[in-house]
């Protein structure tokens, strides 16, 4: 049997999976966008609730960054009991990850803001609400919307770790390509899954600038 | 009931456009956790249109009482009153957006155009888009700032002294009969500063708004104020009453010594080179427009070495002539002390 790596093998490999191959990529953007989403949401409501205090603030942020030092694969293994298999715990454990980045970018975007335009924002007669919403958060935007792209890196990578739960995505052919070390296709598929993630996450990353630069307005970038 | 009662309020003082009156009344503020009061038992009555300067040392509570008007400070206790109405019975973001209000680092918002900076108030009051636009546009003149060229740039791309042009007109958008200016040219220099204080005086006199003004520059408060008031620690009024008076006339050794050097010299920035007696004008002699001050007129006499200068009228027409005895005895003759009207 032959087990060595050749191109043509590859060629094969992807001609025969390519619609599989485009799925599970497909997969892979689905579940760290839909992540991504809810940590964007719970994120800046805890950065909103927490800025301007400064004990609620510090836990947070030293809650966030305990978080993150969890091991991915030992998370998903505790989640798996609780969450089944599949899409849950996989997206439950993005979020998680994706928090810190998000809560600390918020809190610091939301200090940033000068006390200046804060005061004659009052002085106007806004609310508190309105000047959070109209003034404060548009202006921290672009700092919140990096801490969205660091989250975005770090989330592509661990849903591939996913895969270990039976998560959707690219980390299945990873796990597959292992688990079938010495098989003819092991190597195509560890490959494919690899390099398809790396891609991604370039392709993302790139997606990520263009999005800052359109949401961002052009008074905050000149 | 009390709410539609106090928009009503609202409403009707925001259409007297020209001014009204204010009267704080033994206000006092005290910061939690601190012994002294910031301000103490503080009372003033600011007729309508007029405009009062309060000048003191940083940290003396200047500041502090303008900001209670609006209620940025709440204050602890004592009356402040406008138009006759507590502004403490008022809905403190209502009340806000019927009181322009400037200051020091302007605070323009730097994500929104200026258009969108100057329009923010009457947006929120409800005008209608073409209505906004129509006073953004006119605001805009006002201030000097050519809507063609200004209204869709951001904050960013303006000089310092444009940034607070556009905040003057940002605070007047929704024409509050009251305005609060604190340091507003503060962070501008001496050229910059002086041409807004001359823009803005002669605004004043087209719209004839309330205004506090506060500075800690004695200068500035002799060049606006209709009448300053000079404060010391927490707020204490050393003295109120016209510029032209307080030179003339300090009410203690405090006030004096804020006056500092050359009270005599500022006294006659505030006095016209008409109000000399003139004397028949003089072929040849230097010449000044009957427009400046008799400071000026004194800057030429010294800088010429010459007897006299000619006053000359728009047209460079000579109505008479003066000399340093016309000085003298305009300072010396106390019914002139009040020649600023």
């Amino acid at each position: 049997m032959d087990t060595g790596f050749s191109f043509d093998n590859l060629a094969l490999f992807l001609n025969d999976r390519w619609s599989e191959i485009f799925d599970l990529t497909v997969q892979h953007i689905s579940v760290v966008a839909l992540s991504l989403m809810i940590a964007l949401i719970v994120g800046v409501a805890i950065g909103v609730v927490v800025w301007n205090k400064p004990i609620p603030r510090a836990t947070a942020l030293a809650a966030a960054g305990i978080a993150i030092t969890i091991p991915s694969l030992a998370l998903l293994a505790l989640l798996s009991p609780l969450l089944g298999l599949g899409w849950g715990p996989t997206i439950v454990a993005l979020v998680f990850y994706s928090l810190l980045p998000i809560i600390r970018n918020t809190v610091v975007g939301l200090r940033e803001v000068p006390a200046d335009v804060l005061e004659s924002a009052r002085g106007m007669g806004m609310s508190r609400t309105k000047v959070m919403l109209t003034t404060q958060l548009p202006i921290a935007w672009p700092v919140i919307i990096t801490g969205v792209r660091v989250a975005a890196q770090l989330t592509i990578g661990i849903a591939a770790i996913a895969a270990y739960v039976a998560g959707p995505g690219l980390g299945q052919y990873i796990f597959t390509g292992l688990s079938s070390v010495g098989s003819r296709n092991a190597i195509n598929y560890a490959l494919t899954g690899t390099v398809l993630i790396i891609i991604l996450a370039l392709v993302v990353d790139g997606a990520f600038i263009l999005i800052t630069r359109y949401t961002t307005s052009r008074g905050l970038r000149v | 009931m009390s709410d539609i009662t106090n928009t009503g309020f609202l409403t009707a003082i925001s259409q007297q456009s020209g001014g009204v009156s204010i009267e704080l009344d033994a206000v006092t503020k005290v910061y939690p956790g601190q012994s002294g009061a910031a301000v103490e038992n503080f009372s003033m009555r600011i007729e309508p249109g007029e405009l009062v300067v309060f000048v003191g040392p940083s940290g003396c509570g200047k500041t502090t009482t303008m900001k209670m008007i609006n209620r940025i400070i709440e204050p602890s206790s004592g009356s402040i009153r406008i138009d006759g109405k507590d502004v403490l019975s008022l809905d403190p973001n209502a009340l806000r957006r019927h009181i322009g209000y400037v200051i020091q680092q302007i605070g323009l918002f730097p994500h929104r155009t200026i258009a969108e900076n100057v329009g923010t108030v009457p947006k929120m009051l409800g005008w209608s888009k073409d209505k906004v636009a129509e006073r953004v546009d006119e605001l805009l003149r006002t201030v000097q700032l050519d809507p063609d060229l200004f209204a869709k740039r951001y904050p960013k791309q303006l000089s310092g002294g444009q940034q607070q042009r556009a905040g003057v007109a940002r605070a007047l958008a929704a024409n509050p009969p009251v305005m609060l200016m604190d340091e507003p040219f503060g962070a501008t220099d001496p050229i910059t500063r002086e041409k807004l204080q001359a823009e803005f005086l002669r605004l004043q006199a087209e719209l004839g708004k309330t205004i506090i003004f506060v500075t800690h520059d004695f200068e500035e408060a002799i060049r606006l104020g209709d009448r300053i008031a000079v404060m010391s620690e927490r707020s204490k009024i050393e003295q109120f009453d016209t510029p032209a008076r307080i030179l003339a006339a300090p009410a203690n050794e405090y006030v004096a010594s804020f006056i500092g050097q050359g009270a005599a010299i500022k006294r006659l920035t505030l006095i016209p080179v008409t109000d000399a007696r003139l004397k028949p004008a003089v072929d040849g002699l230097p010449s000044i427009p009957s427009d400046l001050s008799m400071r000026d007129a004194l800057d030429l006499l010294v800088l010429t070495g010459s007897e006299a200068i000619n006053v000359v009228d728009r047209a460079g027409v000579p109505m008479g002539s003066l000399d340093h005895a016309s000085i003298s005895n305009l300072l010396g003759g106390p019914s002139k002390l009040g020649a600023r009207e």
